[in-house]
């Protein structure tokens, strides 16, 4: 029996290695499921506003967002979700709220990727990893190395990244949003009627977009 | 008497190993343990953070973390079972495997000198988990300079 001991304790080990593997991987991709990149529909390198969807959709969404907010965090992959199911018409404009460090930062590295035709895929991983960021010291770093991971020219992004012309965009839809009374984030516009606060959670948001679906005439 | 004392020693001799093999063995399970969690963080394209500092993120997520497209956590992870392997095997008195093991080991060593080297003069980052896995290497190939002499040991499988 001493002489098979060593070979039940190897195999053993094998097996609880590879199956709290696969059990850690399984937990931590429901968790976080990976990122899919696709091209964006009619994402067009260096527009303005970032749309999503059909011009013709019966209802337009219009966020105002900051990558550092929770609650648009974690609003993200639900709006992701209602503008398949509804086939919204989305428009992000930047809202980067002061008391947030690195935001104005992550609204930069947005447009920087937009530039080059990716703000979509950008914004979607600035959420995803806004814990990992929003903590860290060295954000920058981190916002690079996204850029990276959406195969983006690197020099140009930083380029761009610290351009006056990404700055100024950020600050004309930070300046749109005031003038149309945008104070906190996330602020939200279906058919250029604002949702109220409450409608703006999770749970409660799909009922408010079915709502505004469905009072919606599809437009000519 | 003499033959008794030879007998004796042999004893003593194979407790010691025991131990030995199985502290090593120990050490092994650690790393593997922890290299095991960065192959996952790897493969499920989580980032890797320490605290609130980028510093794993640059260093796990740079080229140097790959080798032909498999991740070097992954590498550890399997140097680190091969380790644990010999280790048990030796500890039950397998001969071979303590060469085996000696080897694994040192091996392990030049890699991890060649990735703190990496992080300290190329990416300019230390990544804890990697500083973690060095101090268990380190503490591995310590054991293999300091085992005991097996020249005397009895003849195994």
């Amino acid at each position: 029996m001493r002489r098979y001991a060593p070979f039940i304790i190897v195999i053993l080990v094998a097996a609880v290695t590879v199956g709290s593997g696969a059990f850690l991987y399984r937990a931590k991709v429901a968790a976080n499921p990976p990122l899919k990149i696709p091209k964006a529909a009619g994402e067009k390198p260096g527009e303005s506003a970032h749309v999503l969807g059909p011009p013709n959709a019966a209802v337009t969404l219009e966020e105002f967002g900051d990558f550092q907010c929770p609650p648009c965090g974690k609003l993200s992959e639900p709006i992701n979700d209602l503008q398949k199911k509804f086939n919204l018409r989305v428009i992000y404009r930047q809202f980067p709220l002061p008391m947030h460090a690195h935001a104005k930062e992550a609204a930069c590295a947005a447009e920087a990727a937009g530039r080059q035709g990716r703000f979509w895929p950008m914004h979607d991983l600035l959420y995803r990893e806004q814990p990992v960021w929003s903590n860290s010291r060295d954000a920058r770093t981190l916002f690079h190395a996204y850029a990276g991971m959406l195969q983006l020219d690197l020099d140009r992004f930083k380029k761009d990244m610290d351009s006056s012309e990404v700055q100024e965009q950020v600050e004309l839809d930070q300046k749109r949003g005031a003038l149309i009374g945008v104070r906190t984030t996330p602020t939200i516009f279906l058919n250029n009627q604002s949702v109220p606060a409450e409608q703006l959670k999770p749970e409660n948001f799909g009922a408010a977009v079915e709502a505004a679906v469905k009072n919606a005439k599809p437009s000519s | 008497m003499k033959k008794n004392q030879t007998a004796g020693s042999t004893r003593r001799r194979s407790r010691w190993e025991i131990i030995f093999y199985g502290v090593a063995a120990l050490i092994a399970l650690i790393g593997l343990a922890e290299a095991t969690y960065l192959t996952v963080i790897f493969l499920s394209g989580e980032t890797a953070v320490c605290g609130n500092s980028a510093d794993c993120f640059k260093v796990l997520g740079s080229s140097y973390a790959k080798v032909g497209g498999i991740p070097v956590a992954g590498l550890g992870a399997l140097a680190y079972f091969t380790v644990f392997t010999f280790a048990t095997f030796a500890a039950f008195d397998y001969s071979r495997a303590r060469k085996f093991f000696a080897w694994t080991v040192l091996t392990m060593f030049a890699v991890t000198l060649w990735l703190l080297f990496v992080q300290a003069f190329r990416l300019h980052a230390f990544c804890r988990y990697c500083l973690f896995s060095a101090a268990l290497v380190f503490l591995l190939t310590g054991l293999v300079v300091a085992r005991p002499s097996t020249a005397q040991s009895s003849s195994s499988v």
